[in-house]
């Protein structure tokens, strides 16, 4: 027996090219940062860049937000209020206070860090899906709050951002901006395959299965939940900075409850605990409204149906269905 | 030495009193076996001292302080750990994964290095998957390293378990029906299993229907019937016993 076990355990270690390539973080990650690279050659117009540009905003939020639906098992309806919130703090703290742009950035993160926090310890220290119910709740006062408390945040009518500033360097136009998505898009991909195979990653997945099991061997499954969580909304608070920047101006709308609804939907549809399932989930979700502008009034019916068609007929998500489906007719 | 206390412990589920007003001790380095019929509370004390239930009346002490009350994951950190008579698997994880959950206690679980992937997180984590290898051979599941643990037949999951509880490095293993389900080959080869793992000098508390392994493993055995005591003593004497025969091992035969 003992040598059958290093007889099947000895290839794998030595791996060759092929397999590394398989391997999400070298191979997946460097497959993403070709597409990302190659993918202008294929934008015709500014508008082709504005949908890219959004595609990679969404994605950069879905990777985290998977980190909570997709591993730790969890469901936040609020993910759009911590973008939002994220938008808000860069808007209001560089127009209205003179920050500079990175300093609002961090600032909105951290805000959105210790908000999360706030209402997630005390949620997720019960037992049960509780943290729906608050996530959607907070979402709903978040959207209140921008709307009416206009003297700060513009009220529905939104606010108006200068340019992004670094260090006196004025960041805009289409090729900049998509070269700052896509490479936050990289880091933030590279961060979660990380953090997916480190002691934390293998706690998230394993409360996921199953909570008593992993509470016998030392998992604090509370602690960990929250840890997503924070994680997750913090991610989310970056993108939507770097959006509210892009953008030039940021509306309620952006961090109301359908858009929270939209962004469970793409991890979802792209498919639960795969990182490149959600980007190609953010991906398709970005597009396709783009595709099918006729669809438009109907938004959140189609959105419904994706829905329901993804858990119906691939509970796996579209990345995975498909990886398995080419696996499969590789090896007939 | 007393390792592991248990004074007038009681658990009830609505009406009914699963464990009954229940002391026992088990010295360190034994193999102390709880047995009793179907419904005798003996998963359900397995429960109270691993934390999973809190006790309606009654302590749990562990090397002499108390530790009922704490949760499950505190009490790993004193050094307790289980496998589960209805398995308690990671099933969306590979089978070497799951036991290297077991190891959590023992690296670095610090956000920050995890999220940037600080060469101590790769190393320890290296080092982790050699031992957790050596684990998964040692319970007798090393063909199943790779594998997806969903894939894993019964047997080897049961096993798969033990290795993930011995990844902790517990000094109180508590192992609910081990055997159950398995054939007579690997009833045989889990009770050599059981019997290195005591050779190493962990204590192990043992819930098994498998007379055969019981009577050969024990130090001790304790016999329980309706959430009670009904006797304890070594091996012989629990089965010279009228009583025991009378309510189990005579119901057995
Ligand atoms: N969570 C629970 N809720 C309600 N009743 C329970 C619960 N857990 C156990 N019981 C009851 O407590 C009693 C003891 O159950 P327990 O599982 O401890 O028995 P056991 O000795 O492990 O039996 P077996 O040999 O079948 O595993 C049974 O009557 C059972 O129905
Ligand atoms: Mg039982």
């Amino acid at each position: 027996m003992t040598s059958d076990v290093h007889a099947s355990a000895a290839p794998a270690r030595r791996g060759g090219l092929a397999r590394a390539l398989l391997r999400p973080r070298t191979g997946g990650l460097g497959l993403l940062a070709l597409v990302i690279a190659l993918l202008p050659l294929a934008l015709p117009n500014a508008y082709a860049y504005d949908v890219a540009i959004n595609a990679g905003l969404n994605a950069i939020v879905c990777v985290g937000l998977n980190l909570l639906i997709g591993y730790a098992g969890q469901i936040s309806l609020g993910h759009a209020a911590f973008f939002g919130l994220g938008a808000y703090a860069s808007g209001i703290l560089t127009t209205r206070y003179g920050w500079p742009a990175p300093g609002a950035l961090a600032a909105g993160a951290v805000l959105v860090g210790v908000l999360a926090f706030a209402v997630a310890r005390p949620v997720l220290r019960l037992k049960g899906h509780y943290l729906a119910m608050a996530t959607l709740g907070l979402g709903v006062i978040i959207s209140i709050v921008l709307n009416t408390e206009s003297w700060i945040t513009g009220g529905p009518d939104g606010l108006m951002l200068d340019d992004l500033t670094v260090l006196g360097w004025t960041l805009a136009g289409d090729h900049t901006w998509y070269g700052i998505v896509g490479v936050t898009l990289l880091l933030t991909v590279w961060l979660a395959l990380n953090l997916i195979d480190s002691p934390v990653g293998r706690a998230l997945r394993a409360l996921h299965g199953t909570e008593i099991g992993a509470q016998v061997v030392g998992v604090d499954t509370a602690h960990y939940k929250v840890l997503a969580f924070v994680v997750s909304a913090v991610i989310a608070a970056v993108a939507g900075s770097l959006f509210a920047h892009y953008a030039g101006m940021i509306t309620p709308g952006k961090a109301g409850f359908m858009k929270s609804v939209e962004l469970v939907t793409m991890v979802v549809f792209g498919g639960m605990a795969s990182t490149f399932g959600a980007i190609v989930g953010a991906v398709s979700l970005t597009v396709l409204p783009q595709l099918l502008v006729a669809f438009e009034d109907y938004e959140s019916i189609v959105l419904g149906l994706i829905m329901i068609g993804t858990m119906v007929f691939m509970r796996r998500g579209l990345f995975v269905t498909l990886l398995d489906l080419a696996k499969s007719w590789r090896r007939s | 030495m007393t390792l592991l206390r248990v004074e007038t412990l009681s658990k009830q589920f609505g009406g009914i009193a699963a464990v009954d007003g229940l002391s026992f001790a088990v010295e360190a380095g034994t193999i102390h076996s709880i047995i009793g019929p179907n419904g005798a509370g003996k998963t359900t004390v397995l429960n109270l001292v691993t934390g999973v239930y809190a006790p309606s009346r009654g302590a749990v002490y562990l090397d002499g302080a108390m530790v009922s009350g704490k949760p499950p994951y505190e009490l790993a950190a004193c050094g307790l750990s289980r496998t589960f008579q209805n398995l308690q698997i990671y099933t969306s994880m590979t089978a070497l994964e799951n036991v290297m959950v077991g190891r959590h206690l023992r690296l670095d679980r610090r956000l920050l290095p995890s999220l940037l992937r600080f060469p101590g997180v790769v190393r320890r984590d290296e080092a982790a998957r050699d031992r957790c290898i050596e684990l998964m051979e040692f319970v007798g599941c090393g063909r199943y390293v790779d594998a997806d643990a969903a894939s894993l037949p019964y047997g080897a999951l049961k096993r798969l378990e033990i290795a993930r509880a011995l990844a902790t490095e517990p000094k109180l293993l508590l192992l609910d029906e081990p055997a159950a389900g398995l054939n007579a080959t690997e009833s045989r080869e889990v009770d050599a299993v059981i019997k290195k793992i005591a050779a190493q000098g962990i204590t192990v508390i043992l819930v098994e229907h498998d007379m055969k392994m019981v009577m050969g493993i024990s130090d001790r055995i304790l016999v329980l019937n309706h959430g009670r005591k009904l006797t304890e003593g070594a091996p012989d004497e629990i089965a010279a016993h009228p009583d025991v025969i009378a309510a189990y091992l005579g119901a057995a035969a």
